[in-house]
C-alpha cells in the first residue's frame, strides 16, 4: 500500500548521511585548490578532454537529425519520470517472469546487504564487477571487503583506480586523471606476475590487463553490475561497454547481480533506438560503443541462470520530488557534460567529493545526499562550482539544462541558510538598487572611489572575499563619471545630437 | 525605431564608454535612443547567486522602465544582461511575483536584445560604417553565445569594419572564467580559467581583444593588466562606433 | 513491517504527488524507415567497419565456405568453434579442427580455440553494427566471446541504413548482444586502442546475394 492512500505525501528522504560516496570532506574550493597545484593532473585533463571534446563533435556532427534525437531522448526521460511507478512495477513483473528475482533497496546500505546476502548464499568468497555508478555511489566494494567478499573491477580504468587504491574521478573514465606512464607504475607495482619489461604503451597496458583478469573471468561464479537501461515493457537490461569485460561478467558466472537506480527504466524497447544513438555519440565520441549486451531474465543455456536485479532508490525519490531539480534524474551517464566543462578541466573529479562530479555531479549529488545534512555540509559548495558557462547544456543528449539547475539549487542554498553576511549584502545591494535615486547616490559615491585606484587608475589589492580576485586581477578604478551623468550633461547632449544629426547627413547624401 | 537603452549597473557604473558607444551607434543609424531615468539593475547577479526574494523590486523596476509600448526595443550592451531578461526575470517572477510583474515581465521580455543580435536581427545591418586599423581578437562570451545563441552576428558586424584586422582565437568558445561571483567564490578555478585565455589570446598577438560583455571584459582585462599584456580589452560597441571621422584612439596597453 | 518495495514505490507516488507533472508528448521527429540499395548500403557498413578496425571481406553466398577457409588460413587458426546450428557446409573448405559448441563446454575450454565462425541476425550499417541474437547458427553468448577471433557472417540483406531500422528487427527476450568492431578501450588518456577483453580479431564476412 502506498502511503499516498494514507494521507497527506510525505517528502521522500535523501541518501542517509554518512553512507556510500555521495559527499567528500571538503567544500569544493578547498579541495580544487589542492587538485590545481597538480600540474600533471592539470594536464592530464587538458589532453583527454581535448581529445574526446574533438571525437564528439564529430559524431554528432554526423547526423543531421542529432537535434531530433536529443528531444526524444529528453521527452522519453521525462516521460519516464512522470510514469516511474508503473513503470518500475511492470519492470519488475517482466523480470519476473522471465526466470529473475526482482529486490528494492530503500537506500545504499540496504542494496549493499541484500547484495551482500545473495553473494554469500552462492557461497563464493569473490566476485568480478562491471563498471557501474550505483555500486560506486553506495560503496559496495567497501560493504563487500567488510564481509570478506573480494571484488574485482574489471573495467580497464576502474581496475587502475583500484589497483592503485585511488578513486574514481570520472563517471565514463574513473582513471582520468592518470596518464600512460602513471599507469603503467601503477600495473608494474600491483598486477602480481607482470611482465616486468611493460612499457607505457597503451595497448600494451590494456594486453597486461587483459592476462591478469583472463582467469578471473573463466573462474568467478558471481558478477555483479550495474545497467545503462532497464526496459519495462519486455524486462530488458542492457550494459554498453567497449572492453568486453562487460559480455564476461553478464555472460560467464553462475550468478549475475544487477544494481540498477530506478530512474534508469525506460518504457519501450523501441527507446533503445533513441539511447543506443544518443549514448556512445556523447560519451566515447563513438559511433557505436565496441559492445551493448542485452538480457531478459535468465536464458536456459546461455549466461547465468541466477538473475537479480536490486532496484536502488538512495536519495532519488528525493530528487524526484523536486519539480526543477527532478530533470537531473534524466542523466544517461555519458559524462559529455563533465568533458566539457571548464571547471572539471581545470579541478578535475576529486574535487566534487562524490562519485558524480562535473556539472551532472553538482546537480544530481546535492539532491540524492542533500546539502544541508550537516553545518557546512561539503555539498552546499557543489551548485557554485560552475561559471554558469552553459556548455554542459548544449552537451547533454536529454537535454538537461544544468545551468537553470544550478540556479535553482543555490536559491535553495541560500533559502535554507538564514540570514548570512552575503545574504545581508545581497539585500542591501537590491535595496540600493531598487531606489533609482540611491542608485545614483551610489554612483557618485563610487567615483570618488577613484582614490583606491594607483597612480595608473587600477586597483590591485581587494579585501576578503574579494582577494582571491584581486590575487590575479586588477580592477579599473571607477570612471569619473557615470553613462547617465555623462547623458544628462551639455557634452552627453551634444554628442547624441551629433550622431543623429550624422544620420541626417548621411541620408541627405544618399538622396543626392 | 524608439529605443530603451539599457545601460547595465555595470555599464552605466564602471564601464560607461561601453554604452556611450552603444548609444551614439543607435543614433548614428537614425534611430531614437530613450533612457529610462529610474532603470538600475536587471538582477542577474542575485539570481546567479541564489537570491530571488531581492531581486523581485529589480525585475519590477526594469518591467516598469521598459514597458512603455512607446519603446519598440531594449537594447543593451550586456549578452548575460539580456539573458536574464529573457531567461531569469520569469522565473523570478513565477515564483515570489503577482500577476502583473508576470505580465509585465512576459511583455518587456520579447523586445529585449543584445546590441549584436538587434542590429543583425531586428535592424539587419552587419556595416555599420565603422574603422578600425587594429588587429583584433574576439572572445565570444558565454551568455551569448550559448544563453542568446548570437553566434556568428558579432563576427559578421566585425568582418565588416573597415581597415580591421581580425584574428580568430583558439579555444574562443571556452569560457573566461568570470562567471560573476563565481569569480570570487572559486577565484583559482577561475584564475586558471582565465590564465587559458589570456594564453590563447597572447597567441593572436591581437592589440584588442573585444566581446559583447563588459563584465567578461573586466575579468579578462583585469588579468591581462596584472600580467602586463600587451592585448587590452575592449567593448564591440566601442569598435563599431569608431568611424573614420572620429575614430576611437587606442592608446598603448599599460604595461 | 512495510517492505522496502511498498516503501520505494510510495516515496515515488509521494513525490509525483509533491511535485505534480506535466504530460510530455514524444517527438519522433529523427530519421526511421530509412533504405538504401543495396550497394550504398554496402559501402556505408564497409566504411563504418573498417573505421573501427574490423577486417571486412565481400563475397557471395556460394563462395560463403571458401572465404572462410581462406580467413582462417591466413590467421593461423588451427581450432574452430562453431554454434550448433551453423550451416555445416561454411567449414566445408576448412581442413582444421571444428568444435561444435554445446552449453555444457566450461569457458575455460572456449579459452583454448583460435576462433569462433558464427551468423548474425541484423546489422547496421550507419553504426557498423552486428546484432547477434542467441539463435541456433549464433550460438549462446560466451562462444562469440571468449575466443580471441571472431569471424562473423553477414547477410546484406540483413542490413539496416541505421539503428532504428535495425532496433526494429530484433526479438527483445533474446540475449542480444551488439558488435561494433574488436574489443576497445578509451580509458587510457581518452584514446581508443583496440583489444582488451572481447576478440581482438573481429572479421565480417558479407555476402552480398544473401
Amino acid at each position: 500500500m502506498s502511503s499516498t492512500f494514507l494521507g497527506m505525501p510525505a517528502t521522500p528522504p535523501r541518501s542517509p548521511y554518512g553512507t556510500g560516496n555521495l559527499r567528500g570532506d571538503r567544500k569544493f574550493p578547498a579541495a580544487a585548490h589542492d587538485e590545481l597545484r597538480n600540474e600533471q593532473l592539470r594536464r592530464n585533463l587538458g589532453k583527454a578532454t581535448h581529445t574526446i571534446r574533438a571525437k564528439r563533435l564529430n559524431v554528432t556532427g554526423e547526423l543531421p537529425d542529432w537535434e531530433q534525437l536529443r528531444d526524444a531522448g529528453s521527452a522519453i526521460k521525462t516521460d519516464t519520470m512522470n510514469r516511474l511507478p508503473e513503470l518500475l512495477e511492470q519492470l519488475e513483473q517482466q523480470v519476473t517472469e522471465r526466470g529473475g528475482t526482482v529486490h528494492w533497496a530503500r537506500d545504499g546500505v540496504e542494496a549493499n546487504e541484500i547484495v551482500t546476502r545473495l553473494v554469500r548464499a552462492t557461497g563464493s568468497t569473490e566476485v568480478i564487477k562491471v563498471k557501474s555508478m550505483a555500486t560506486q555511489e553506495i560503496g559496495l566494494n567497501e560493504h563487500l571487503e567488510s564481509a570478506g567478499i573480494t571484488p574485482y573491477e574489471t573495467d580497464l580504468a576502474e581496475l587502475i583506480v583500484q589497483l592503485a587504491h585511488d578513486k574514481p574521478s570520472h563517471i565514463l573514465v574513473p582513471a582520468i586523471h592518470r596518464n600512460r606512464d602513471e599507469i603503467r607504475q601503477i600495473f608494474l607495482k600491483e598486477i602480481p606476475g607482470v611482465d616486468p619489461r611493460l612499457d607505457n604503451v597503451p595497448a600494451h597496458l590494456a594486453a597486461a590487463a587483459r592476462a591478469y583478469l583472463r582467469e578471473k573471468f573463466m573462474t568467478t561464479k558471481v558478477a555483479v553490475s550495474g545497467a545503462n537501461f532497464g526496459i519495462a515493457e519486455t524486462g530488458t537490461l542492457s550494459v554498453v561497454e567497449s572492453e568486453g569485460n562487460g559480455r564476461m561478467c553478464l555472460t560467464l558466472p553462475d550468478t549475475l547481480i544487477t544494481v540498477m537506480g530506478i530512474e534508469k527504466v525506460l518504457p519501450r524497447y523501441q527507446d533503445l533506438e533513441v539511447f543506443l544513438q544518443l549514448l556512445p555519440r556523447s560519451s566515447t565520441g563513438e559511433r557505436m560503443n565496441p559492445y551493448t549486451s542485452m538480457w531478459t531474465g535468465v536464458t536456459p543455456g546461455d549466461g547465468p541462470q541466477d538473475f537479480h536485479l536490486v532496484l536502488l532508490d538512495n536519495g532519488r525519490t528525493a530528487a524526484l520530488a523536486d519539480r526543477i531539480g527532478r530533470e537531473a534524474l534524466n542523466c544517461i551517464r555519458c559524462s559529455a557534460c563533465l568533458n566539457v566543462c571548464p571547471v572539471y578541466e581545470r579541478a578535475g573529479g576529486h574535487a566534487y567529493g562524490s562519485t558524480y562530479p562535473g556539472p551532472i555531479g553538482a546537480v544530481l549529488t546535492p539532491q540524492l545526499a542533500g546539502m544541508h545534512a550537516a553545518k557546512d555540509d561539503p555539498n552546499s559548495s557543489l551548485p557554485y562550482a560552475s561559471s554558469l558557462c552553459g556548455a554542459c547544456f548544449d552537451a547533454c543528449p536529454v537535454k538537461i539544462d544544468i545551468p537553470s539547475l544550478l540556479v535553482e539549487l543555490r536559491h535553495q542554498h541560500t533559502e535554507e541558510s538564514g540570514t548570512t553576511a552575503e545574504k545581508l549584502a545581497m539585500k542591501a545591494a537590491a535595496g540600493v538598487m531598487k531606489r533609482p535615486k540611491l542608485f545614483t547616490a551610489a554612483q557618485k559615491a563610487a567615483e570618488l572611489g577613484r582614490v583606491l585606484g594607483g597612480r595608473d587608475g587600477k586597483i590591485s589589492h581587494l579585501p576578503p572575499p574579494f582577494n582571491g580576485w584581486s590575487d590575479s586581477r586588477d580592477t579599473a578604478a571607477p570612471p569619473k563619471q557615470s553613462f547617465r551623468s555623462w547623458l544628462a550633461s551639455d557634452e552627453g547632449a551634444a554628442t547624441m545630437r551629433a550622431a543623429a544629426d550624422e544620420y541626417d547627413r548621411n541620408q541627405q547624401e544618399e538622396e543626392k | 525605431m524608439r529605443i530603451g537603452l539599457f545601460a547595465t549597473c555595470l555599464g552605466d557604473t564602471l564601464f560607461p564608454e561601453a554604452v556611450k558607444s552603444t548609444a551614439v551607434l543607435l543614433a548614428r543609424l537614425g534611430h531614437e535612443v530613450v533612457f529610462p531615468p529610474e532603470q538600475t539593475c536587471c538582477g542577474q547577479m542575485h539570481v546567479n547567486t541564489g537570491y530571488q526574494r531581492e531581486p523581485v523590486p529589480l525585475v519590477r523596476n526594469f518591467a516598469e522602465q521598459f514597458g512603455d509600448p512607446s519603446i519598440d526595443a531594449v537594447v543593451m550592451p550586456s549578452g548575460s544582461c539580456a539573458g536574464s531578461v529573457r531567461h531569469q526575470h520569469e522565473i523570478v517572477a513565477e515564483r515570489y511575483g503577482d500577476a502583473a510583474l508576470r505580465a509585465g515581465v512576459a511583455t518587456v521580455k520579447t523586445k529585449t536584445y543584445e546590441l549584436s543580435e538587434f542590429l543583425v536581427d531586428v535592424l539587419d545591418v552587419t556595416e555599420v560604417g565603422a574603422y578600425f586599423p587594429h588587429r583584433v581578437t574576439y572572445h565570444p562570451t558565454c551568455h551569448s553565445l550559448r544563453m542568446l545563441r548570437v553566434g556568428e552576428k558579432p563576427l559578421k558586424l566585425l568582418r565588416a569594419v573597415d581597415a580591421i584586422d581580425l584574428v580568430e582565437l583558439p579555444e574562443a568558445d571556452s569560457c573566461c572564467g568570470f562567471g560573476g561571483t563565481f569569480a570570487v567564490k572559486n577565484a583559482e578555478t577561475s584564475t586558471a580559467m582565465l590564465q587559458d585565455k589570456m594564453r590563447n589570446i597572447a597567441t593572436t598577438e591581437a592589440a584588442v581583444c573585444t566581446a559583447g560583455d563588459s563584465s567578461c571584459l573586466m575579468h579578462i582585462g583585469g588579468g591581462l593588466s596584472r600580467i602586463k599584456s600587451g592585448t587590452r580589452t575592449l567593448h564591440l560597441a566601442q569598435i563599431l562606433s569608431s568611424t573614420r571621422t572620429s575614430p576611437y584612439v587606442l592608446t598603448e596597453a599599460v604595461r | 513491517m512495510t517492505t522496502a518495495r511498498a516503501t520505494v514505490l510510495g516515496r515515488v507516488r509521494d513525490a509525483l504527488a509533491l511535485a505534480p507533472t506535466q504530460d510530455t508528448t514524444i517527438p519522433r521527429d529523427y530519421r526511421t524507415g530509412r533504405t538504401l540499395p543495396d550497394d550504398e548500403r554496402l559501402a556505408l557498413f564497409t566504411d563504418r567497419l573498417v573505421d573501427y578496425k574490423a577486417k571486412v571481406h565481400t563475397c557471395t553466398a556460394a563462395r560463403t565456405a571458401e572465404v572462410i577457409a581462406q580467413v582462417l588460413d591466413g590467421l593461423g587458426a588451427r581450432r574452430i568453434g562453431v554454434p550448433a546450428g551453423l550451416d555445416e557446409q561454411w567449414l566445408g573448405a576448412y581442413d582444421g579442427d571444428v568444435q561444435q559448441d554445446s552449453a555444457d563446454i566450461p569457458a575455460p575450454r572456449l579459452d583454448a580455440l583460435d576462433g569462433v565462425v558464427t551468423a548474425s541476425a541484423v546489422g547496421c550499417a550507419e553504426t557498423g553494427t552486428i546484432f547477434l541474437d542467441g539463435s541456433p547458427d549464433q550460438g549462446r553468448r560466451a562462444l562469440s566471446l571468449v575466443p580471441d577471433l571472431h569471424v562473423c557472417v553477414v547477410d546484406l540483406s540483413a542490413v539496416e541504413v541505421g539503428v532504428p531500422e535495425a532496433v526494429a528487427r530484433l526479438v527483445p527476450e533474446r540475449p542480444t548482444t551488439l558488435i561494433s568492431g574488436p574489443s576497445a578501450t578509451s580509458d587510457i588518456e581518452l584514446e581508443r586502442v583496440e583489444g582488451v577483453h572481447g576478440p581482438r580479431t573481429l572479421v565480417v564476412v558479407i555476402r552480398v546475394d544473401a
